[in-house]
C-alpha cells in the first residue's frame, strides 16, 4: 500500500460519514460532535463532544471511529471526549436539520433558547408542516428529544431540544 | 492538604452525588405513575450517570494511582463514599422522589451556575454542560411540587409529608470543609452562602406557590460527606458493585 502523509482533513473526511448510532440519517459530523483530528505519525487523536453527558452512543461512536480508521490502515487512534466548549444545538448544520425533519424528527429552532421559551416554541410538525403542536413530555426516547403531537394530522413526533 | 488532594475530594463528592441519586432514581424505572415520568426520571438518571462519569474521571487524574472512573464506583466501600445523605434515601412515594429532586436540583442549578466560572478549566467545561441539564431537573421537580401541593387533599399531605421529611437532610447540601474553603481561595471552587441564599429564596417561593408550608428549621441531619452514611447507602453498593466484587475485573 503507498503510505500517503496523514492530514486532519483526509481524517476528518473518513469520520465525516459514520452515522449517529441513535439517529443514523445524520452523520456525527453533522450533529457538530466530532470536533477535530490530531495527527500522530502514522496515528491520530480524536477529539469529540458528547451531546449529553450521558449520552449511550458514546461508546459505539467511538468504537466506529476505531474501525473506519484502522480499515484505512491508521493505527494507532484514541478517542478522547472534550466538555469544554460545551456541545450545542447551534453546531448542527442547516442539511442535518432538513434530514432531522424528513426522518420525522422536529428539529431544534433555535440556540441559546432558555427553559422559559421551551412553553412558547413553536414546533411545526415534521410531517404535514402544521404549527398546530401540542407538547406531551419535555421527555422522549433519548435524553436529547421531547414528545410532541400535532393536533391537525394527529400524528405523535418527537422534537429534537434546544441545548 | 496539597491542591491536589483538595480537588480529588470536591470532584468525588459531585460524583459520589450524581452517582448514587442516579441509582435511586433509576429505581423508577418501570415503576412510575405514568410513562412519560417513567421516562423524565430515567432520562434524569442518565444524565447524573454521565456527569458521575465526567467527575470520577477527573478525581482519578487528579488523584494520580490511575484510578478509573469504574474503579472509583465500584471499588470503594461505602465509608468513603461522600454524597449528601439525601440521595442515598431510599425513594419513598412520588412526592418523596419529587421533594428530593427539587432540594437537590434547585442547589445544583446555582451551585453549577457559579461552578462554570471555576479557574479550574475541566470544572468549569463539566458545570457548563451540567447546568444545561440540572435546568430541566430543577423546573420539573419546581412543576410536580406546584401541581401535588396545589392538587387534591390527598397529593397536597403526601407533597407536605415529604417537603417536612426531608427538610433536616438539606442543610447538608451546603456544607463546607477544608477541601472547599481551600479551593475557594484559589478560584477553583464556589462560595456557598450565596448559593444557600439564592436556593433559600427559590424554595420559599416554590413552596408558597404550591400552597405548601415551609418547614421550621431544627435539627440538620450530617455525616454524608465525611463517609457516615444511613443504613440505606450499604445496601445501593451491595447490588451496585456486586458484578465487580464477585468477578473482579469482568468487561461486558
Amino acid at each position: 500500500m503507498v503510505k500517503q502523509t496523514l492530514t486532519k482533513e483526509y481524517i476528518l473526511q473518513l469520520l465525516s460519514v459514520i452515522p449517529d448510532p441513535e439517529i443514523p440519517v445524520v452523520s456525527i459530523y453533522e450533529m457538530g460532535m466530532l470536533r477535530d483530528a490530531i495527527v500522530q505519525d502514522n496515528g491520530c487523536e480524536i477529539i469529540l463532544t458528547p451531546t449529553y453527558t450521558g449520552c449511550p452512543a458514546m461508546g459505539i461512536i467511538e468504537q466506529d471511529i476505531k474501525m473506519t480508521l484502522q480499515a484505512h490502515g491508521i493505527s494507532p487512534v484514541t478517542v478522547r471526549l472534550v466538555y469544554n466548549p460545551a456541545w450545542t444545538t447551534d453546531w448542527m448544520t442547516d442539511i442535518a436539520k432538513e434530514k432531522l425533519r424528513r426522518y420525522g424528527i422536529a428539529p431544534p429552532l433555535h440556540s441559546s433558547c432558555t427553559l422559559d421559551t421551551f412553553a412558547h416554541n413553536i414546533v411545526a410538525c415534521p410531517h404535514c408542516l402544521s404549527e398546530d403542536t401540542v407538547l406531551v413530555s419535555r421527555f422522549g426516547s433519548t435524553a436529547c428529544k421531547a414528545l410532541y403531537q400535532c393536533n391537525d394530522c394527529r400524528e405523535p413526533f418527537e422534537y429534537f431540544k434546544c441545548h | 492538604m496539597t491542591k491536589e488532594e483538595a480537588l480529588y475530594k470536591y470532584s468525588l463528592k459531585m460524583g459520589d452525588n450524581a452517582l448514587v441519586h442516579s441509582y435511586r432514581l433509576s429505581e423508577w424505572c418501570s415503576n412510575a405513575p405514568l410513562l412519560e415520568e417513567d421516562l423524565a426520571l430515567t432520562n434524569f438518571a442518565l444524565d447524573m450517570i454521565g456527569r458521575a462519569q465526567a467527575f470520577l474521571t477527573y478525581a482519578g487524574q487528579v488523584e494520580g494511582k490511575d484510578r478509573t472512573d469504574d474503579d472509583l464506583a465500584y471499588r470503594r466501600s461505602e465509608r468513603l463514599f461522600t454524597n449528601s445523605l439525601i440521595t442515598e434515601l431510599p425513594n419513598g412515594d412520588f412526592a418523596h422522589t419529587i421533594a428530593r429532586l427539587l432540594f437537590v436540583s434547585v442547589f445544583e442549578r446555582y451551585f453549577f451556575t457559579a461552578l462554570q466560572h471555576s479557574s479550574d478549566t475541566t470544572l468549569a467545561a463539566i458545570a457548563a454542560k451540567t447546568l444545561k441539564e440540572v435546568k430541566y431537573h430543577a423546573t420539573h421537580a419546581t412543576e410536580w411540587t406546584m401541581r401535588l401541593g396545589d392538587g387534591t387533599s390527598e397529593s397536597k399531605k403526601r407533597m407536605q409529608a415529604a417537603i417536612n421529611n426531608l427538610w433536616m437532610y438539606t442543610g447538608e447540601l451546603f456544607e463546607t470543609d477544608e477541601a472547599d474553603a481551600m479551593l475557594q481561595g484559589l478560584n477553583i471552587g464556589v462560595d456557598m452562602p450565596p448559593i444557600k441564599e439564592n436556593w433559600l429564596q427559590y424554595i420559599k417561593g416554590t413552596l408558597a406557590a404550591a400552597n405548601l408550608t415551609l418547614p421550621e428549621d431544627t435539627f440538620m441531619q450530617t455525616g454524608g460527606h465525611k463517609g457516615i452514611h444511613t443504613e440505606h447507602l450499604g445496601h445501593i453498593l451491595s447490588e451496585m458493585q456486586y458484578l465487580q466484587r464477585a468477578y473482579p475485573d469482568a468487561k461486558w
